[in-house]
């Protein structure tokens, strides 16, 4: 089945309702889906809850939505990139709920994946641990946490063919597979589109049966946040050494 | 004379091991890179989603979907991996990855640790902290020893009990400070143990600049360090 619109507005058209929630890819601005945020804003649709692990910079990403006081709440594990979210925060207008990262990750993975609720040991004995259920098995300590399940996902993917089958590049991928999972509507922004069977089905990461609609985004604006190098003449150095410049 | 930054990474560096799989934090405990020995197999994990991190691109060849976690652009290796952030934290949380070295703002005699959020501040998040310190076989700590403040006063850091918001309980095993290096149990009811000075550091010092009971076994090699 073809499941590709022609641009992001008529993938999402209808689809945002006030009040919402939807979780959006990404790893600071790396491998997130702008061109569908980009869309929900021109939906105009309010009281928004974002689950993505970061809220963007000022005018970029989920930074865009801020602008336009469309999200009430996110679920996030680091934030404040970004002025005007610690604006919207301290005055109360914007809520907001910390998970630690991997909590996060694996809540989307198991909502996905139809597991109501799972136990983890990060953050037993913190502040995230309260007014949570903490069970002992084998001598340890975990806290309970819940899956999460959207009303829709927006991701990003390298490459997608017209069944929704993606590939991610690098570590764009980051939390974009378990939320193509965790969502009833997923629409995907992809950099190329193929026709099915160009991608090699032993190299899929997200198969199309979770992805619902596809847009192609060709040349998207891809922003670094910390450009950091190392000069030419230095020599072979350890992994990950050099001088930041 | 205390420990520079970058004594302070070499001392760290100290605790990596042939094969071991590593993360390292955002400061001072990136720094680490540059000491492992030559001839060392060691793998970084940036836990949004990427084993065998690689240096900082030369100027031009800055990818932007090649970051790590502190979302620096930096390279891949021959033995690089990439994988989504629930298999990250699965590496985390599941006690593969061998090592984890990070900063904090306070630690506790008992192993608790706090570094993520100041009531009465912007809280930025803990990002992957708790998950790492939660799930990594191994946590040392590279911090000063006090904290600074604008005015020239110094708050100890190694306390009997953190007052800040924990990022996890009894989770160090190793502190590394500019002023010297302390041994926890934090499985045990052994506590804390000063095992090294830094060069011309004193005891005298260290017991005047921390708040936290400690012994004191300098030149030995206490359990808990032992790899």
């Amino acid at each position: 089945m073809d499941k590709v619109y022609a641009d992001a507005r008529t993938a999402l058209a209808g689809l945002v309702k006030d009040g919402m929630t939807i979780m959006a890819g990404g790893f600071g601005l790396c491998g997130i889906p702008d061109t569908l945020i980009e869309a929900i804003r021109d939906s105009g649709a309010k009281n928004l809850t974002f689950i993505s692990n970061n809220a963007g910079v000022d005018g970029v990403g989920l930074g865009l939505l801020l602008e336009t006081r469309q999200i009430r709440k996110m679920i996030s594990s680091y934030v404040g990139e970004n002025k005007l979210f610690a604006q919207q925060y301290l005055s109360g207008e914007l809520e907001l709920e910390f998970n630690p990262q991997g909590t996060l990750a694996e809540r989307i993975r198991a909502g996905g994946a139809g597991i109501p609720a799972f136990f983890t040991k990060t953050g037993v004995g913190t502040i995230i641990a309260d007014g949570k259920e903490v069970r002992e098995f084998d001598g340890e300590q975990y806290v309970m946490e819940r899956g999460l399940f959207a009303d829709i996902s927006v991701v990003h993917a390298w490459k997608g063919d017209r069944e929704g089958n993606l590939v991610y590049r690098k570590t764009a991928r980051n939390f974009n597979p378990m939320m193509a999972t965790a969502a009833k509507m997923t629409v995907a922004q992809v950099e190329h589109l193929v026709e099915p069977g160009e991608i090699d089905p032993d190299c899929i990461h997200t198969p199309g049966i979770f992805v619902k609609r596809l847009v192609h985004v060709s040349n998207p604006v891809k922003r670094i946040e910390q450009r950091t190098t190392r000069k030419r003449e230095s020599a072979a150095t350890p992994a990950a050494a050099g001088e930041e410049v | 004379m205390a420990w520079t930054r970058e004594q302070m990474a070499a001392r760290a560096a100290k605790e990596l091991r042939d094969g071991f799989y590593v993360n390292l934090g955002i400061g001072i405990p990136t720094l680490v890179a540059n000491f492992i020995p030559k001839g060392m197999r060691v793998q970084l994990q940036s836990e949004n989603g990427m084993l065998g991190m690689g240096p900082f691109p030369f100027e031009g060849e800055e990818d932007p979907d090649l970051i790590n976690a502190g979302k620096q652009t930096i390279t891949e290796l021959p033995t690089t991996s990439y994988f989504s952030s629930a298999d990250s934290f699965g590496m985390i949380r599941g006690g593969h990855i061998d090592l984890s070295i990070l900063g904090a703002m306070q630690v506790a005699a008992n192993g608790d640790l706090a570094n993520w959020m100041i009531p009465g501040k912007m809280v930025k998040g803990m990002g992957g902290a708790m998950d790492l310190v939660a799930g990594v076989k191994k946590v040392v700590v590279v911090m000063e020893h006090v904290a600074k403040a604008k005015d020239g006063t110094e708050e100890p850091k190694l306390l009997s009990a953190c007052s800040l918001p924990l990022t996890g309980a009894g989770v160090v095993d190793l502190v590394i400070t500019d002023l010297g290096v302390f041994a926890i149990d934090k499985k045990g009811t052994g506590g804390m143990t000063l095992i090294e000075l830094a060069d011309g550091v004193t005891e005298d010092e260290i017991k005047a600049k921390t708040e936290a009971p400690f012994k004191v076994a300098l030149g030995q090699a206490p359990r808990s360090s032992a790899a």
